[in-house]
């Protein structure tokens, strides 16, 4: 049985091309999860589909590297973190749009414009989304990657 | 006559119908992790037919892409071998086929894809289409300004579950057990749960009379 890849002591320094491929597609990785939570105003893509992609490059990060140089970059608690400051940014959203006056998650009421304040309110909203799944989805990658079996 | 479209739709569907049979097949559970990314794949695929590309977008990435790596991290705790089945699979298929065959049976009641006499295409959606310019502003991709405007209780709904299920994972899987506080042989000690005695009592001599930790075996790894 070859080692497991999920503790980081599995021969990593063989996989020389397995590393500098990462090291170079990793920042572009981000780069494009950016771009498509900035552009899903524009065309398809949205906070959810760029907090997977941003979830990615860790994951991908740490299955080269090793959980424990991925858990020095990003801790767990950095994790857990995000995942729930997401969905209070939503909130947080919905929250401010009624002290400005307007319902809950009315985004007109941010700003002069009705338009501009959805915009604004849209801004928020998705990058709530962007900051939960981001952060659930690593955050379950180190829960299932973190195990090790029972019986060694 | 059949136009290219309906032969793309055709290819994926058979691809998808193989992958599915391989995955029921498969007893390396590797292969099986393997061929349902595959899966995710080509149903990302069908639905870029279907114009639905956020919904495909949101299939590649994480149905091939996250979740095949959560279930590769299964397989590292379990084991990569099925075992054999201890019953028949009589039943099971039985219960496949009847389901199958209902829902095969509720799709000719289904209206005809893509008809804009179609009741999705007759309630609100008209007003999104031609209003969202003026009521949310210049986004010119529509799903966004549902998902994010119109909708935006349903996605905060969406976040609040994803958060959930963040919560779930962590309570079932994060850390294991609780060490726990034992009296042992005059003093209290903490004891890593599925520690067994003899353990306990060797690693006793080996410390006695130092100050008592964990018995844990493998410690933090940086």
């Amino acid at each position: 049985m070859s080692p497991s890849p999920w503790t980081g002591r599995a021969r990593v320094d063989d996989r020389v091309i397995l590393r500098v491929g990462a090291k170079i597609l990793i920042p572009f990785i981000l780069i494009f999860a950016l771009y498509v939570q900035f552009h899903g105003d524009y065309g398809p893509g949205g906070g959810f589909q760029a907090g997977v992609i941003f979830a990615a490059a860790f994951v991908l990060y740490a299955l080269v590297f090793g959980l424990g140089n991925a858990i020095k970059v990003l801790p767990p608690k950095a994790a857990y973190f995000c995942g729930a400051f997401g969905v209070l940014l939503f909130v947080g959203v919905g929250y401010a749009s009624m002290a400005l006056g307007g319902e809950f998650l009315n985004y007109s009421v941010l700003a002069h414009d009705p338009t501009h304040g959805q915009h604004y309110g849209i801004i928020g909203v998705e990058l709530g989304v962007l900051i939960t799944v981001f952060g659930v989805m690593v955050a379950l990658f180190y829960a299932f990657a973190g195990r090790r079996r029972l019986d060694r | 006559m059949i136009s290219p479209t309906e032969v793309v739709d055709i290819v994926l569907l058979i691809l998808l119908a193989v992958t599915g049979v391989a995955v029921i097949r498969t007893r390396n559970l590797f292969a099986a992790v393997m061929l349902a990314g595959i899966y995710s794949l080509v149903s990302a695929g069908l639905f870029v037919v279907m114009d639905a590309v956020d919904v495909a977008f949101t299939e590649a990435a994480v149905g091939a892409g996250i979740s095949t790596v959560l279930m590769l991290g299964t397989l590292a705790l379990v084991g990569y071998q099925e075992h054999e089945p201890r019953h028949t699979p009589l039943l099971p298929l039985f219960v496949v086929v009847l389901t199958g065959g209902i829902l095969v049976y509720g799709t000719t009641d289904m209206p005809p894809f893509g008809h804009p006499e179609n009741p999705a295409h007759q309630h609100v959606a008209p007003h999104y289409l031609e209003e969202s310019e003026h009521e949310v502003g210049h986004i010119p991709n529509v799903v966004t300004s549902v998902l994010a405007s119109y909708r935006g209780y349903d996605t905060m709904g969406e976040t609040a579950v994803v958060f959930t299920a963040m919560v779930g994972v962590l309570l079932l899987l994060s850390r294991g057990p609780l060490p726990r506080r034992v009296h042992h042989n005059g003093r209290w000690i903490t004891v890593r749960p599925g520690t067994t005695r003899e353990e306990l009592e060797a690693r006793m001599l080996a410390e006695s009379g130092d100050e008592p930790e964990p018995v844990d075996g493998e410690g933090a790894r940086g």
